[in-house]
């Protein structure tokens, strides 16, 4: 196994692990780290196939390059609505994932 | 066979430590532990022989949004909770609430998904992760060897460095509609009004002297760092990319020092800042037409120069943007400053 297919695999058990995590979660925060990790996931599955021939290839690292500008964008603005949402709601959830009904599931 | 060890350390370590960040109690902990995330995929990725995106992760991917997340999570943390849906709810529930809700001080959040539901999900996300890890590991061999006609046309691209080539040549059109997203976020942030809502500011610190003594040394430096990498991206690693995310790290350090303060007198330099890149890039991509009929197709006798005019003012851009979207609320009207103008001079 060469040390690409291991990079391979990771991004891969990144991506399933956060989500799982995005699912699982009802935070917020926690919902909007899991997505954010994926990208990262995502981003290095590109960088590994950049490097499968014998020249490393410059396009997938400009994907990624430009991945990582929108995916900042992307977060910050994830957050200025969670925290908007705290603000008008009082809480970090979705309404559908209210953490007294979750708990009260979880009791009976 | 060391290297090789420490690929597949490297590698392991990565999924476990997403899976700490999403399962640590204290939500100050797991951004901590996300940083960390984040400067191991940067060294993931310097392993791959990626330094140009390397570059960028460490600063933009652990370091910038690293300080969302922190000063996101401040912001949820020690206030209380406005009573505006608790008018018909009982008092027992709003106070179940209330324990299961972030005390101040500690961000603790297990809220999960009750018990069935995590574990009919193993399932199916277990046959995922198996499904995805197979089709990477037998990845058919690429139709169109992109790398080499990479390599082959970099002559013609005006600069040396093939990363620099693909986004603001060979791919410049992608790299004009991201400048363009950048934009919107900060439009689409700016109308969410953050600012009149308590704590919805990035906290200011005021009257430390030692960070104020760091950052007016770090500033002149990063200054400096950053016009190298954009000088430094026509033929090696570098670019208006990762000086673009060094600039925007000196922002968010002036905002937080209190050396520049954001709300920036009517706005109006701070909104030309922010437009002027893709105003730029556009401007060049529509004018070029003229000469060469074609969108974004530069005459070949003038590439170098259109590039490094593109890229300047892409960085001014990228460093704004980065910085508005971490001080989040938009400029106001009412009051005339004149701080932000020092800090643009400093950043173009």
């Amino acid at each position: 196994m060469s040390p690409v297919t291991f990079y391979l695999l990771s991004s891969v058990g990144i991506f399933v692990v956060c989500l799982y995590g995005l699912i699982v979660h009802a935070h917020l925060i926690r919902k909007i780290l899991a997505l954010n990790m994926m990208g990262s996931a995502v981003f290095l599955l590109l960088t590994g196939v950049a490097r499968r021939g014998e020249l490393t290839d410059p396009v997938p690292h400009a994907m990624v390059l430009t991945g990582i500008v929108v995916a900042v964008s992307a977060t910050a603005f994830a957050l200025a609505v969670a925290r908007r949402l705290y603000e008008e709601c009082g809480r970090a959830y979705l309404p559908e994932e209210d953490p007294e009904d979750l708990s009260e599931e979880r009791e009976g | 066979m060391l290297s090789l060890f420490f690929d597949a350390v490297l590698a392991l370590a990565l999924p476990l430590l997403a899976w700490r960040v999403l399962t640590t109690r204290d939500l100050y902990r797991a951004v901590i532990l996300f940083i960390a995330f984040g400067l191991l995929v940067a060294l993931s990725w310097a392993r791959l022989d990626a330094p140009d995106i390397a570059l960028a992760e460490a600063a933009i991917g652990a370091g910038l949004t690293g300080a969302l997340f922190l000063n996101t999570v401040g912001g949820l943390v020690g206030r209380k909770r406005s009573p505006s849906r608790e008018s018909d709810e009982s008092r027992e529930v709003a106070e179940r609430r209330e324990a299961i809700q972030s005390s101040p001080g500690e961000p603790v959040d297990e809220v999960m998904r009750p018990w069935w539901v995590r574990l009919a999900l193993t399932v199916p996300i277990l046959a995922l992760g198996l499904a995805l890890g197979w089709a990477v590991v037998s990845f058919p061999e690429p139709a169109i060897d992109l790398a080499q006609q990479a390599s082959d046309n970099l002559e013609a691209s005006g600069v040396d460095h093939g990363v620099t080539a693909v986004l603001l040549n060979f791919r410049s059109y992608d790299t004009l509609l991201e400048i363009g997203v950048l934009l919107l976020a900060v439009v689409a942030v700016w109308s969410l009004d953050l600012g009149r809502v308590r704590g919805g500011q990035a906290a200011l610190s005021k009257g430390l002297p030692v960070l104020h003594g760091l950052v007016r040394l770090l500033t002149p430096i990063m200054i400096i760092v950053g016009g190298y990498l954009l000088w430094a991206g026509a033929k090696q690693p570098g670019g208006a990319f990762q000086a673009g995310a060094v600039l925007g790290a000196l922002g968010v350090l002036l905002v937080l020092s209190g050396l520049v303060r954001p709300p920036l007198s009517d706005g109006s330099g701070l909104r030309i800042g922010l437009a002027v890149g893709f105003a730029v890039f556009l401007g060049i991509g529509t004018a070029v037409m003229l000469a060469t009929g074609e969108l974004l197709n530069y005459p070949p006798a003038s590439t170098y120069g259109l590039i490094i005019i593109i890229e300047l003012f892409l960085t001014v851009s990228i460093a704004l943007t980065l910085a508005a979207l971490f001080v989040t609320a938009p400029p106001r009207k009412e009051q005339g400053s004149k701080e932000h103008s020092e800090e643009k001079g400093e950043e173009s």
